[in-house]
């Protein structure tokens, strides 16, 4: 019976040739363009530096701080005025201030206050810009203190510096860090429409009906959905891990298998919510929109962009609540720290307890007669 | 007379407030074309699907093929043949496919499978068009293809919900004789139809009228209860009284 079943969906799957694209071309498409574009470092901000000394100290502040690569010299003037224009206009992010006399007063008192304008519209770019400032100013202070303060004639400033370690992505390469999540994306995605789109569109077609009058059995009607798209699920993340390694260099550190069980699993899960989703619905239109909504919440709250710890304790809780957390969770701790099984055995067993709810009640809520 | 094959009892579907179909009961004899006529939402393809095992009545009770429709829907549907008002074969996979899986879900295996399927191609013409996809045949031969593969695992009834719908005369005419040949083979069939030529056809009609069933009898017994020259009157007399439309 289920052979049945399996070679109309494999048939079916394979004369369709968005399906096809959708799960062959996609993987490759994201992984190569998302990773490079949704980064979080931040360059090219816009800066615009109001001069009113003109001394070499000014100059060679203005030149420190664009050789650093994350400033544009989008405006050098000596008014605050036309500054002020820049960033109304929005293309000053950051006002730095040098105040008149800045390079005579810097070698008179050893000391000067400038000071930094800032458009916040966008907190990221506005508060990396500031740092970024701030800590070439540092290096810029320490530039000239050892340039004009003579060793011995004052103690020298006790100064503690912080070397950090980074384990895990030592060269804090944020690629590393997005594309297991990218991929953890993309397979849900996948996984959860194309699933949740196929009972409903039989629905509208008309030929569950014509399955409905049939004596088949409703367990295996839904394991003839789950079955092919579990298969492509995983072809899809086999893709995504030839991508991370052939243009990232990205080699998993943990086990591979495991890497595959846990995924394995997790589609059962999301893949369940799919089919769970499509008893629901009576057109693809629907089930698109009921879909969409848990994609939204599932990857924006499943610690993709942001970490979970920052988030406030209610919105932890839901995040918690959803498989893609997990997968995403799971995948960063296989892939980047060779995590073990021991080490992803908890949310194995949150996401096993997904598969099997979704599923079960899927097959609960699929009538065959009304 | 031999049992029965469809036994109906008062059999009601109610939507709400909305009554689709209303205490119906009549009996199907075993062999017989029953004719099931009735307006456009007089109930016809309410009472069917419950007769199908695809909807649950609210009242009433309906035997088919020896087992009860309300408890027993899987076993009916083990015995029956369903061919509904759209077009419901897989147009992306080919003749031979839809024959294949609708057989194979059916229960049937190679060799009996492969058997079936070449006595259908031979019956129906269609050996040149086994490898073509359904959705490229035109519109008379998905319907007789449809009726093939709906009595492909031999059932006891094929149950036809306006199965001769937008095809011309002479294709019906060929249905027709499809279903013939099955009722010849013992296979009751149970058909609905807006067409009264077809009507004449049947061994017997029943005509539904609001939810009820208005007339039951042969289709020369109503011609004269009603004293109309052919069936089409009959209709016109009956459901000149409906009082709800579509």
């Amino acid at each position: 019976m289920l052979f049945f079943l399996l070679q109309k969906e494999f048939k079916q799957i394979f004369r369709n040739r968005t399906i096809l694209a959708v799960v062959l071309v996609m993987p490759l498409i994201q992984l190569i363009v998302l990773p490079l574009a949704a980064d979080y470092e931040v360059k090219n901000i816009n800066l615009c530096i109001v001069d009113n000394d003109r001394s070499p100290e000014a100059q060679r502040l203005a030149q420190q701080l664009t050789a650093s690569g994350y400033f544009r010299l989008t405006g050098y003037t000596a008014s605050y005025r036309d500054a002020q224009a820049l960033l109304e206009a929005d293309r000053a992010d950051v006002v730095l201030t040098i105040p008149p006399h800045f390079g005579r007063a810097l070698v008179r008192d050893g000391q000067q206050t400038l000071s930094l304008a800032v458009n916040a519209i966008n907190g990221v770019k506005a508060g990396l810009g500031a740092a970024y400032i701030t800590t070439i100013l540092q290096t810029y202070n320490n530039a000239i203190r050892v340039q004009w303060i003579q060793p011995g004639r004052f103690p020298a400033a006790p100064i503690v510096k912080v070397a950090p370690v980074y384990w895990y992505n030592p060269f804090l390469n944020y690629r590393v860090f997005m594309v297991p999540g990218i991929l953890a994306v993309l397979v849900t995605m996948i996984g959860g429409f194309l699933s949740a789109l196929n009972i409903v569109q039989e629905k509208e077609v008309g030929t569950i009906e014509q399955i409905n009058v049939s004596p088949i059995k409703k367990h295996y009607f839904i394991l003839g959905k789950l079955l092919p798209f579990w298969v492509l699920g995983n072809v899809v993340f086999t893709l995504g891990l030839l991508v991370a390694r052939v243009v990232y260099g990205i080699v998993p550190m943990g086990s591979i298998p495991l890497l595959y069980g846990f995924v394995t699993l997790y589609l059962l899960a999301i893949l369940g919510l799919g089919l769970l989703i499509s008893t629901y619905c009576e057109t693809q239109q629907q089930a698109m929109l009921i879909t969409f909504f848990f994609m939204m919440i599932f990857i924006l709250l499943g610690g993709l962009f942001t970490p979970l710890d920052s988030m406030p304790t209610w919105a932890r809780a839901v995040a918690y609540a959803s498989p893609v957390t997990h997968l995403i969770a799971v995948m960063r701790m296989i892939i980047l720290k060779g995590s073990t099984a021991q080490d992803v055995l908890p949310a194995a067993a949150i996401v096993a307890t997904f598969a099997l709810i979704l599923n079960v009640w899927a097959i609960v809520n699929y009538r065959k007669t009304s | 007379m031999a049992q029965p094959i469809i036994q109906a009892d008062k059999l009601t579907k109610r939507f709400g407030d909305f009554v689709a179909t209303d205490a119906i009961t009549f009996d199907v004899a075993r062999g017989e074309i029953f004719g099931f006529l009735g307006a456009n939402g007089a109930g016809k393809t309410t009472a069917m699907r419950m007769l199908c095992g695809l909807s649950t009545p609210s009242s009433g009770h309906a035997q088919v093929a020896g087992f009860d429709v309300a408890t027993h829907p899987e076993d009916v549907k083990q015995n029956i043949g369903y061919m509904s008002q759209k077009f419901s074969l897989y147009e992306n996979l080919t003749v031979a496919e839809n024959i294949t899986f609708f057989g194979g879900i059916y229960g049937l295996r190679n060799p009996v499978l492969r058997e079936k399927r070449e006595q259908l191609l031979t019956r129906l013409g269609l050996h040149d068009v086994a490898g073509k996809h359904v959705g490229s045949l035109p519109l008379g031969w998905k319907q007789k293809l449809a009726f093939s593969v709906a009595i492909l695992h031999d059932p006891k009834i094929v149950f036809l919900d306006e199965p001769t719908g937008g095809v011309d005369p002479f294709t019906r005419r060929q249905f027709w004789d499809l279903l013939y040949h099955a009722a010849a083979q013992g296979i009751t069939v149970f058909v609905t139809t807006h067409y009264m030529d077809e009507a004449e056809y049947c061994n017997r009609v029943s005509i539904m009228v609001d939810g009820r069933l208005a007339a039951l009898d042969t289709p020369r017994r109503l011609k004269e209860l009603y004293g109309a020259a052919s069936m089409d009157d009959v209709f016109y007399t009956l459901a000149r009284g409906a009082q709800r439309g579509e």
